[in-house]
């Protein structure tokens, strides 16, 4: 077997994740006609015209009932969009997890249910295989100026953060030793700022983890994705606001990483 | 007359048979050997690990006709472990033995890259495999989707119609006559997979 050049040509991966409730898109998105600019399958599928390496539909249904109709988006999206689909939200058991990889979603994303039960990451991984669990992180930074760097690990982000007493780089390490195929690591701090992602944090989970990590929360600008890609060492961005409401393209994203070295597809 | 692919419980099953149905493939779903035997092309879809899928294959008494449309020319495609069960062993969970359609080994990737390789890659033609009909309209050095840990160490170099660089440059195309094998994931593979599973149903004059 010939030696290759190395890794170069696997791309870093541009991540859509788009906010579902009850079947719409919370908030809409701007680049697509008026019609369409709530329903998850037609935002799906611009996406992928558009250039998405993959998507994310991340679900903040609240009831049992809206959650029937996640599975229904999930098995629409499936029939017509061709790229790998994450779901994420809610999941609690592995037959919650069962239910979306069955109605086509590729991988399940878990965030608070790992929390309280990590053996939900060994269970998945060991019936659907590591590839298809992600496992969701929100991390906010707790240490001085000065001190070492920690992050701890929060859970019910949107509302009320509530502290998990696990440290961030411990929680990852444990993950991916539990099953996790993927990491997506979200920096509390930066999320929604719009500055950038927490590089230090991002830098720190990629060295003690041996699967790919995914960068979210605090992207502004297309500088930002680089600096989490090369700076931050990510395999992957994940990103919302900056796509849906029409600021840049991912092509005029890719175009910039390109320019710049980072192999995009 | 349809295009059987083959049920044995992997995971990626629905998205092969919903990436089929959107070409407008006709197609049967089954687990019958006797199905198997007699169908015009045939798919063998695959996630996981090679020690499962051949337990699986060998449970349900597809092993034998799944050796026997390969020798009597009809059209194969085999996905990620449905290529790399075509092998003659894996090493996953211990060396166990595989089909033994083509000679070589299933190996994991080299320590220094992150496994499983997760996303997309490109996808480099062989001189000898450039013109093949499985590549039809697929720009050469495209991406395609990857998810595995393992890959296929092939002994014949004309059995390699594409290679991938992933650490090392591995087979990501395999074909030899009637028989064809992506590594990578055309069904979640955007418009080249697409493409390429269309590619698959035309040359295999089905239709």
């Amino acid at each position: 077997m010939v030696h290759g050049r190395g890794d170069e040509m696997l791309k870093r991966r541009i991540i859509p994740c788009l906010d579902v409730k009850a079947g719409r898109v919370v908030k809409g998105v701007a680049f697509v006609n008026h019609r369409d600019a709530g329903d998850p399958v037609a935002l799906a599928a611009a996406y992928d015209a558009g250039g998405a390496d993959e998507l994310v539909f991340y679900d903040i249904t609240a009831s049992s009932d809206e959650r029937a109709i996640m599975v229904d988006v999930v098995e629409r999206t499936a029939a017509q969009v061709f790229i790998p689909l994450t779901v994420g939200g809610g999941l609690r058991t592995v037959d919650d997890m069962y239910r979306m990889l069955r109605a086509g979603a590729d991988k399940v994303s878990i965030n608070t249910a790992a929390v309280l039960n990590p053996h939900l990451i060994a269970d998945g991984a060991r019936r659907f295989g590591s590839q298809c669990i992600v496992l969701s992180i929100d991390a906010r930074r707790v240490s001085e100026p000065g001190e070492p760097p920690r992050w701890a690990v929060f859970t019910h982000t949107g509302r009320d953060p509530r502290p998990t007493g696990l440290d961030a780089i411990e929680w990852a390490r444990r993950g991916v030793e539990l099953g996790a195929g993927e990491i997506v690591i979200n920096s509390m701090d930066a999320d929604g700022t719009g500055g950038g992602y927490d590089l230090e944090l991002l830098r720190t989970i990629s060295t003690v983890v041996g699967v790919p990590v995914i960068a979210s929360g605090g992207v502004g600008a297309p500088e930002h994705m680089y600096a989490g890609l090369v700076e931050g060492h990510a395999d992957a961005v994940l990103a919302a606001s900056i796509f849906h409401f029409g600021a840049y393209t991912i092509q005029a994203v890719k175009h910039y990483l390109a320019e710049r070295g980072v192999p995009v597809r | 007359m349809s295009i059987a692919v083959i049920d044995y419980g992997a995971g990626n099953l629905r998205s092969v048979v919903r990436a089929l149905q959107h070409i407008g493939a006709p197609l049967t779903i089954t687990s019958d050997p006797a199905v198997v035997r007699a169908a015009p092309a045939v798919v063998l879809p695959g996630v996981g690990a090679t020690l499962d899928t051949m337990q699986s294959l060998e449970r349900l008494g597809l092993v034998p006709a799944i050796r026997d449309v390969v020798a009597s020319g009809t059209p194969f495609l085999g996905i990620c472990v449905g290529m790399q069960v075509l092998c003659e062993q894996s090493e996953e969970f211990g060396p166990h033995p595989c089909l033994g359609i083509v000679g070589g080994a299933v190996r994991r990737f080299p320590a220094g890259r992150k496994v499983p390789q997760i996303g997309w890659n490109q996808v480099y033609y062989a001189p000898h495999a450039a013109g093949h009909p499985l590549f039809g309209s697929i720009a050469d050095g495209s991406d395609f989707y990857f998810v595995h840990s393992y890959y296929c160490d092939l002994n014949d170099a004309r059995d390699i119609a594409a290679t991938t660089e992933y650490g090392v440059a591995f087979p990501s195309v395999l074909v030899r006559d009637n028989l064809a094998a992506v590594q990578f994931h055309p069904e979640k593979s955007g418009r080249c997979g697409l493409q390429l599973l269309t590619n698959f149903v035309a040359w295999a004059h089905v239709s």
